[in-house]
């Protein structure tokens, strides 16, 4: 039985949950808005919503003078890479945990989320001396290493819950048929598990991208990524507002439209399964 | 059930992940806990390095500095969880009733949390909060008042203004999710027995969300408790808004005090600790169910 709801009570809800909705992403609209306009119209008093003269020159001038490509490359790579070895390194590990799991598996995996719980901040000063000594700040290998290693407890939890959810007994009849261990993931587990390793990347690819403690302490001019190209926008030269509008525009557009694949996934990883 | 062989065998794919782990925990732990009782000042060759047991940590907590970036850590901390939690719970309660777009609403709410952190505070600080050309500033003299230097004269309100947006999205997916999980039924009866609305809200949702709002309490600690960038790029740590976390940065990166940032290192390391402790278990007993 379904609670009767009458179009008032509907309507109101719609109003107020648009209102709060719009005003919740006003400053991403507002970006994105300014990001069309001249400097002199992105500070003109009164502020113009939707009629100026929309322009794409802040995307070119960006572009040109930033070498912005570079560091759009750089966060793929980052991002990209980092989620990729993550995932590898993780996969393993959580099928292990998730069909043959033994007294300590309990143990290891809340050990795991402790690692995630370390202050960077802790080991900044560590982390940084052994880059200088392998020679690897500013590199995006380095980069790669590190956010993989942040983000690996989060992975292997994410794939853990989602091999958890697949049925032992599929895979028993496979081992049963004389199936090899090697077979049994690439030709049994591989498959049924292809959603929850593709949410797994989905997510964490984000939470690489928009990782900022790391990407701005180790990098300089080299490898530095979208996170510390913005940041160089902190002490700018003249009217700038359009300029930095753009390049948030270009930095978060692709991240905001991938997040909105994975709201489900992202209150499983970063709850660890603990809210589903 | 699993053979021997395939215990030995799960025994090596777990191996990489947790070695890596391992190294990555331990590693930097051990040299960080070295460096806090010595005396280390890379860029100062003429004080010798030495071992001075528990001076650094001394040191850390009786400097003038110390007192003042707890506060704030504590009011930026306790400011943003406050805000996060009770306008989630409110705006969770509001995104599970009836309407029309109910999708779209949901994706303009989260999508402050996939901005990345340099770019949500530099479009708060400059577009928004600048005291001439910012948005507020135009809003402020559109009725009269004289714009709020808002990075200057409310320093920390602006960083939990920023912090709680980034954080706000988390909190409401989190407890809508948990809000829908809850039996319908329940809430039938009781609406049948004549219970108004706010005996409803206070006797059966929120004690239903009680878990959820501890999950988020825990987890959104533990990462504002690091809180960086959105300091970084808008104060720089100055005006007070220097907190744990930016501090030790300071020292150690900054005035390159290696000895005495990783005292505090130390501390803020034990600090995650002991809200960890908490969180873990709760997601420890789910594990068990």
């Amino acid at each position: 039985m379904s609670r009767a709801v009458t179009t008032r009570r509907k309507t109101i809800n719609t109003v107020l949950a648009w209102g709060i909705g719009i005003l919740i992403f006003f400053p991403i609209l507002w970006t994105i808005l300014t990001s069309f306009k001249t400097e002199a119209q992105a500070i003109n008093d009164p502020p113009l919503f939707l009629f100026f003269d929309w322009t794409l020159e802040n995307y070119a001038v960006v572009q040109e003078r930033s070498d912005y490509m570079r560091f759009l490359w750089n966060s793929v790579i980052i991002a990209g890479g980092s989620t990729l070895i993550g995932v590898i390194i993780a996969i393993p590990a959580a099928w292990s945990m998730a069909f043959v799991p033994s007294k300590r598996t309990k143990d290891i995996l809340l050990w795991m989320l402790s690692t995630k719980m370390l202050p960077a901040v802790g080991v900044l000063y560590p982390i940084y001396l052994i880059f200088i000594e392998l020679g690897l700040l500013d590199t995006r290998t380095g980069l790669v290493v590190v956010i993989m290693l942040i983000n690996l407890p989060i992975i292997v939890w994410m794939l853990y819950t989602y091999f958890k959810e697949i049925p032992g007994e599929i895979l028993e009849a496979a081992r049963m048929d004389g199936a090899s261990l090697r077979e049994e993931i690439i030709y049994v587990l591989t498959p049924m598990a292809v959603p929850g390793i593709a949410s797994t990347i989905l997510l964490n690819f984000i939470l690489a991208w928009n990782e900022a403690f790391w990407t701005l302490n180790l990098t300089a001019a080299q490898a530095a990524p979208l996170t510390a190209f913005i940041a160089s926008y902190s002490s700018p030269e003249g009217l700038f507002y359009a300029k930095l509008s753009a390049a948030s525009t270009m930095a978060i557009a692709p991240i905001l439209i991938l997040g909105w694949f994975s709201q489900k996934q992202l209150v499983r990883g970063l709850t660890f399964g603990a809210v589903k | 059930m699993a053979t021997q062989h395939s215990r030995s065998a799960a025994r090596l794919m777990m191996a990489p992940a947790v070695i890596l782990l391992l190294g990555w925990m331990l590693i930097p732990l051990v040299m960080t806990l070295w460096f806090s009782f010595r005396r280390f000042l890379p860029n100062r060759p003429d004080i010798v390095p030495g071992w001075v047991g528990f001076d650094n940590y001394v040191r850390f907590v009786t400097s003038s500095a110390f007192w003042p970036s707890v506060q704030t850590t504590l009011i930026i901390v306790g400011g943003a969880l406050l805000i996060t939690i009770v306008l989630g719970v409110l705006l969770a309660l509001l995104l599970d009733q009836p309407m029309w777009g109910q999708g779209v609403v949901r994706i303009l709410v989260i999508a402050p949390f996939f901005v990345m952190p340099t770019v949500s505070a530099l479009v708060w600080k400059n577009i928004f909060m600048d005291p001439v050309n910012g948005l507020f500033a135009h809003l402020w003299r559109a009725f009269g008042a004289e714009p709020v230097v808002w990075l200057s004269d409310a320093p920390i309100f602006s960083i939990i203004l920023i912090v709680s947006w980034q954080w706000l999205p988390f909190a409401t997916l989190i407890l809508l999710t948990a809000i829908q999980s809850l039996d319908s039924e329940q809430l039938e009866a009781s609406e049948m027995d004549g219970a108004p609305p706010l005996s409803r809200f206070f006797y059966i949702i929120l004690p239903h969300l009680s878990r959820a709002i501890t999950i988020v309490i825990l987890i959104q600690t533990i990462f504002l408790l690091s809180v960086f960038a959105e300091i970084f790029v808008t104060t720089g740590g100055a005006f007070g808004t220097r907190t744990l976390t930016y501090l030790i940065f300071q020292r150690v990166l900054e005035s390159q005090n290696v000895g005495l940032g990783s005292a505090g290192g130390v501390y803020a390391i034990i600090l995650a600790n002991i809200v960890a402790v908490f969180l873990m278990r709760i997601v420890g007993k789910n594990l068990d169910a």
